[in-house]
């Protein structure tokens, strides 16, 4: 056989058949001979391929674009384009996010790496995030005035129900079903908030779609208000992201000029107004009644649960707290439909996850990829493998919602309900990745340390816990632990996971059940043998500032 | 040089100048704070008693907020701020070797104003660039990737 610059690949399943590849091999086939590249072109039918919505597909390798779907008289074009001048005929091909399974494989494989499913951050860093007009470009604010006049608020709390969205900032509380809450809960004026008080150690996806996509949540805040009967919402944007706060403070201004946000929105009668309320560095804040506590301009203190936001919010009146990633997964959905958004991801946990990469890996950064991808997967495909000569030891997937994952779990898919049946946590969606010099011990006394200070101080369990418990981790990293400490840390943690009154208490003791669960040969070679097998510990009674910890507390 | 303690005028100034920005609403509390220590550096006792006046929220229930978020101040810091990440991402990249560097190259523990008046060290948890860790910021000033080599330099740009 001569050698061949390009191979065309024409689906003829049924369904292609049926709409008409017969013919676009027939016309495909006298096209190339009319423009003389039949020496140059190969053209093959193929068997199914496994996804018939876009049906008939043209895939032309060596570029590896898939087409479809595509018509007979879109073969001239594709021809023309392609073949003749070879560029990718625009237009013509098939969108990314409709593509999975292997066709997905071989779209993906024209770049360097396997492709993301970009719902989430489908503009950021294509649009420009001062201009409105960039995003209705992209079908910005197409959701809205869908919503707005063609559907009652009980439809789309019923889309949002179908599609399956759970919240992305750790919990993975349905979304449709707390969106349902509020609507029901009787007082007027109800709220809407977005939580972007992203302080998770490691985390940094609600400050890339902010400050790259503002008008993204701007909508999707009042397709919520609209869904729950809210007039007023807020967006909680933690002290640290000032480049976060002036952008969206220029969108929302933005959005009233243009009408999608104020009085009679669409004609409508709705009326919405958004405020941006900074916070003053506490990552507390990000515990929803704690946020709430802020807006009103207290101290950062979670309140007791019942009654939760969903009735008594802010002001006491209903309140729907979402996370900025789930927020942006909204207009999409609407635009789109639930069955389109359950496509992706595994059946229990549908959508995307976006991921931010960390820790001693080749590539750090941020991805979205559908749920249920696994943790070997991520750090072989988009983390561009572990560092030259290290091998994975654990991952740590985010500050305090998060667990330490042992590297026998690098297969289990990542989403809500399998990583819950392992006895661990998917958390925000950082993935801090740690080889083997990482000292699981040194790696829990840095997240307690965290807890300790961010522990707001209003309940024991977590005001004393994780004060105690750090005391016993610097101990034994001191390399003066005993066997005592450890079964003191196994009485402290469950403590702390029982009777704290809000998530930062009852996930400070993640780190150490995990340490303690998948390395506790390591602990004890800190106690028995006196030794930090990766030599990150002193072990020498530098750390052993207990009585420096305990002054700075009665000072404050 | 001392550490800048500012006079009554200014405070007085600063307070009217941000409460009139604001409003008085309870729900406002947060940011008359916040701005008031980026005007002052910190958050004087006097301003407390002001904004107390202008808010009718009691002056301890303003203290109790000016003391929680650890964007706010109550005593007078440096010149320059200089807040550390200390937390696990940055930790795992090599965090404590600059942190040591830092703590070496100023000559000040945790938490403490240089006698000076030039600097202010302090932790802070997680700035959200931990792709780039370890990383710290000074002033408004973010830099990562940092080394333990670097740390002279970059202090050296503060004048």
């Amino acid at each position: 056989m001569s050698r061949i610059r390009s191979l065309v690949l024409i689906s003829n399943d049924p369904l292609s058949i049926n709409r008409g590849a017969v013919e676009i091999y027939n016309r495909m086939k006298a096209e190339v001979q009319r423009l003389g590249l039949a020496d140059e072109v190969e053209i093959s039918m193929i068997k199914d391929t496994g996804r018939h919505d876009i049906a008939p597909l043209v895939i032309v390798y060596p570029e590896a674009v898939v087409y479809g779907p595509v018509t007979p008289n879109d073969v001239p074009l594709l021809v023309e384009e392609h073949l003749l001048k070879g560029r990718i005929a625009m237009g013509l091909q098939a969108p990314q996010r409709e593509l999975s399974g292997r066709i997905a494989w071989i779209s993906a494989r024209k770049g360097t790496l396997p492709a993301e499913q970009r719902i989430v951050l489908k503009n950021v860093g294509l649009i420009d995030p001062y201009n409105i007009e960039d995003y209705i470009l992209q079908d910005g604010y197409q959701a809205l005035a869908t919503v707005l006049t063609e559907k009652t608020p009980n439809e789309v709390i019923d889309i949002i129900k179908k599609s399956g969205l759970q919240g992305r900032g750790g919990a993975g509380f349905p979304t449709g079903m707390k969106w349902e809450f509020v609507s029901k809960a009787n007082g007027k004026p109800k709220y809407v908030v977005c939580n972007a008080d992203e302080s998770e150690p490691g985390t940094f996806k609600d400050r890339v779609i902010l400050e790259g996509d503002p008008h993204s949540i701007i909508e999707a805040m009042t397709i919520a208000a609209y869904a729950v009967g809210a007039s007023v919402g807020y967006i909680y944007i933690r002290g640290e992201y000032k480049l976060a706060q002036e952008r969206v403070g220029i969108a929302i201004q933005q959005a009233k000029e243009y009408g999608f946000l104020g009085e009679n929105i669409f004609g409508k009668d709705f009326n919405f107004e958004i405020h941006v309320h900074s916070g003053a560095g506490a990552y507390i804040c990000g515990e929803e009644t704690a946020l709430i506590e802020s807006i009103e301009g207290k101290r950062g203190e979670p309140r007791s649960r019942p009654p939760y936001p969903t009735t008594h919010g802010l002001w006491g009146k209903p309140t729907l707290v979402n996370n900025v990633e789930t927020l942006a997964n909204i207009p999409p959905i609407l635009r789109n439909g639930a069955d389109w958004y359950r496509r992706f991801g595994t059946p229990s946990s549908p959508g995307t996850k976006v991921y931010t990469i960390l820790g001693n890996v080749n590539i750090t950064g941020m991805i979205e990829v559908p749920m249920g991808i696994t943790l070997r997967e991520v750090i072989s495909i988009f983390a561009g493998g572990m560092r030259e000569g290290v091998t994975l030891k654990l991952a740590q997937t985010g500050g305090s919602s998060g667990s330490i994952i042992p590297a026998s779990l690098q297969d289990t898919p990542m989403d809500f309900e399998s990583y819950r049946r392992a006895g661990v946590s998917l958390g925000s969606g950082a993935l801090l990745i740690c080889d083997e010099n990482t000292c699981v011990v040194d790696l829990a006394r840095v997240l307690l340390n965290f807890f300790r200070r961010e522990s707001c101080g209003k309940c024991t369990p977590c005001r004393v816990g994780t004060i105690r418990a750090l005391e016993i981790l610097n101990k034994i990293a001191d390399g003066m632990g005993t066997m005592k400490d450890i079964e003191d840390l196994e009485e402290i943690t469950p403590k702390m996971v029982q009777l704290s009154n809000c998530g930062l208490g009852t996930t400070a003791g993640v780190p150490i059940e995990g340490m303690l669960k998948h390395f506790r040969a390591e602990v004890e070679a800190h106690i028995k043998l006196k030794v930090c097998p990766t030599g990150v510990c002193p072990m020498d009674g530098s750390l052993t500032k207990h009585s420096e910890i305990v002054r700075r507390l009665i000072a404050v | 040089m001392s550490v800048n303690v500012v006079d009554g005028i200014q405070v007085y100034n600063t307070v009217q100048k941000v409460i009139e920005k604001h409003g008085t609403h309870s729900e406002e509390l947060v940011p008359i704070l916040l701005d008031v220590n980026a005007s002052l550096g910190y958050i004087p006792a006097e301003a407390v008693n002001l904004i107390s006046q202008a808010t009718k929220i009691p002056a301890s229930t303003i203290e109790s907020v000016a003391s929680f978020y650890s964007m706010l101040s109550t005593k007078p810091r440096g010149k320059h701020v200089i807040k550390f990440c200390e937390n696990a991402p940055c930790h795992v990249m090599g965090g404590y070797k600059v942190w040591r560097a830092l703590l070496e190259a100023i000559g000040i523990e945790e938490g403490q104003t240089s006698a000076d008046g030039k600097w202010t060290l302090a932790t802070t948890s997680c700035l959200g660039a931990c792709g780039v860790g370890p990383v710290m910021l000074v002033d408004d000033d973010l830099y990562g990737n940092v080394t333990a080599e670097q740390v002279p330099e970059i202090l050296s740009r503060y004048k």
